[in-house]
């Protein structure tokens, strides 16, 4: 039965993936190690031509791609932008991707793009808006999405229902997978002050074609209290890792991508981080 | 008690303004610091972008005031799109109306060569002509030829030594600017913009061309016994930057 909830929206193969930058495009093809695949962020290949893209077109012969937009802003009160969906429609359709990934958050106003994946208050109002938001993307790009997890620093006095039965019910409604960034989970957890592995335990593990592992730097808020910043600029912490064992040993084994998108290390730093995340994920049985 | 994505934006693009109602921490007290996680990437990740797209001017004015600067530009004028690579086409307009920055007359056309380096990068790939039949050609039918440039060459004039200027920025050893009108050539050959030094007469020539006059017109477009045709034809072949001979 193909079309059952349980064909994901993914042909990813479920091994290792880094988040592409261009000063590794030597590295990558000479020394891949574990990498059996790569993530680009759209918005980074939707220029007229160039190396950019001629750089994508030669990796996307030897790599399967994962297309992760960064600004679409699915979550935004008003409507998508029409311009951002064609050029995503158009990359969708050259590269034609293993996967297309997307965030729960906005980042567009006014036609103002502010360049951060900001917060939503979980109501059900968020809810209509992001699932109808969801299906138009599925529509114009044609194909399923994963809607990935936020990193969140602060609450909405508003909402009322938890993250994880927002995600299940939006998945639900507009058919789309699920990106778990087990990195976010615990950002927003210790942020939160609220258990990760709770967290973990109601996710809808059955609907995630993708799951990410990045670094975080580290504060205080003015309590005093710990406020972890994703900024995808360091190693992934050892409680990440125990989390991400634990959970594809429920899941069973998905496609796993190392971020590190700024303060990017040399080559062998990033494919270490791509060793250990193989590691737990091969002896994971199917 | 709500807070919509209007009150958010106001709120994020202006550092003194209160943290709207309605956003808390854990124990529910005004999530003031929290929110300033975001205020703090939203002005740190788009002046980290001006930086890297305006290096030059950035190495002009020094660290310190750039970033002051671009503080005060990326609320002014937000990205209109999520490619950031190509923000800040503003900067230009804005650095000839910013006060500060008025003792460097120049950097505003520094700032449009930067964009137009950027732009250059990202245009669509074309194969070059086959410019063995310019060589060919009758005189006459030489004059009537009309030349397509590639999107990936861009024009630049300027009253300043805006080429003597950028070179003497980006590379060492280079010999200190002199007071001077400098126009300048942006070619592509292949992924790497190339930046290039107008003969006199060049910039009137090429902007013809680019218009859709005839080769015959725009060496009359130039204005200038001095036009260096062979130079700037030169240029225009190496830089693979003629796309059609019609």
């Amino acid at each position: 039965m193909l079309d059952t909830q349980t064909a994901l929206p993914t042909s990813l193969p479920n091994g290792v993936g880094v988040g592409y930058k261009p000063q590794h495009f030597n590295d990558i093809l000479n020394t891949p190690g574990p990498v059996d695949w790569l993530e680009i962020h759209a918005e980074n290949y939707m220029g007229d031509g160039g190396r950019p893209l001629a750089q994508l077109r030669h990796l996307a012969e030897r790599f399967p791609i994962s297309v992760h937009g960064v600004g679409l802003s699915i979550g935004a009160e008003g409507p998508l932008d029409p311009d951002h969906l064609a050029r995503l429609k158009h990359l969708v359709g050259w590269l034609n991707p293993a996967s297309f990934s997307e965030h729960l958050a906005w980042s567009t106003h006014d036609s103002a793009f502010l360049n951060d994946l900001l917060p939503l208050p979980y109501t059900q109002d968020t809810l209509t808006r992001v699932a109808d938001h969801i299906s138009q993307v599925q529509d114009v790009v044609g194909r399923q999405m994963l809607l990935e997890n936020p990193s969140t620093y602060l609450e909405f006095a508003e909402s009322d229902m938890s993250e994880t039965d927002f995600l299940r019910e939006v998945a639900r409604r507009s058919g789309c997978g699920l990106l778990l960034d087990i990195n976010n989970v615990f950002v927003s957890a210790t942020n939160q002050q609220t258990d990760a592995r709770s967290y973990l335990a109601d996710y809808p593990l059955e609907a995630v074609g993708e799951i990410h592992l990045g670094g975080h730097d580290e504060d205080t808020d003015e309590a005093g209290a710990p406020l972890l910043i994703d900024s995808h600029g360091a190693a992934v912490v050892d409680p990440v890792w125990t989390l991400y064992a634990e959970t594809i040993a429920r899941s069973g084994p998905r496609p796993t991508l190392i971020e590190w998108d700024t303060d990017v290390p040399e080559w062998p730093v990033l494919a270490a981080e791509a060793t250990r995340a193989a590691a737990l994920l091969a002896p994971v049985p199917a | 008690m709500t807070v919509n994505q209007s009150q958010f934006t106001r709120a994020l693009l202006n550092p003194e303004a209160a943290v709207p109602d309605g956003l808390i921490n854990p124990g529910g007290t005004p999530a003031t610091k929290r929110f300033n996680v975001y205020r703090n990437n939203v002005a740190v990740s788009l002046s980290n972008a001006l930086a890297e797209a305006f290096p030059v001017v950035q190495k002009l004015v020094g660290t310190e005031f750039f970033t002051a600067m671009a503080g005060v530009f990326l609320r002014q004028h937000p990205p209109e799109s999520p490619l950031i690579a190509l923000y800040g086409q503003a900067m230009e307009g804005f650095l000839r109306g910013f006060g500060p920055a008025q003792s460097i007359p120049y950097l505003p056309d520094i700032a449009r060569l930067e964009l137009a380096l950027r732009q250059s990068y990202h245009a669509a790939d074309t194969a070059p002509a086959d410019v063995t039949v310019l060589q060919n050609m009758a005189p006459d039918a030489l004059m009537q030829a009309r030349l397509t440039l590639a999107p990936a060459v861009q024009l630049i004039g300027s009253d300043w030594p805006i080429h003597s200027i950028y070179i003497a920025n980006t590379q060492a050893n280079a010999p200190k600017p002199q007071m001077q009108a400098q126009d300048v050539l942006i070619t592509r050959p292949e992924f790497d913009p190339l930046l290039h030094l107008l003969p006199a007469g060049g910039h009137g020539f090429i902007s013809a061309l680019a218009s859709g006059a005839p080769f015959g017109a725009a060496i009359e477009a130039t204005q200038t016994d001095d036009f260096d045709l062979t130079t700037t034809l030169g240029l225009l072949i190496s830089g693979n930057a003629i796309t059609s001979i019609d």
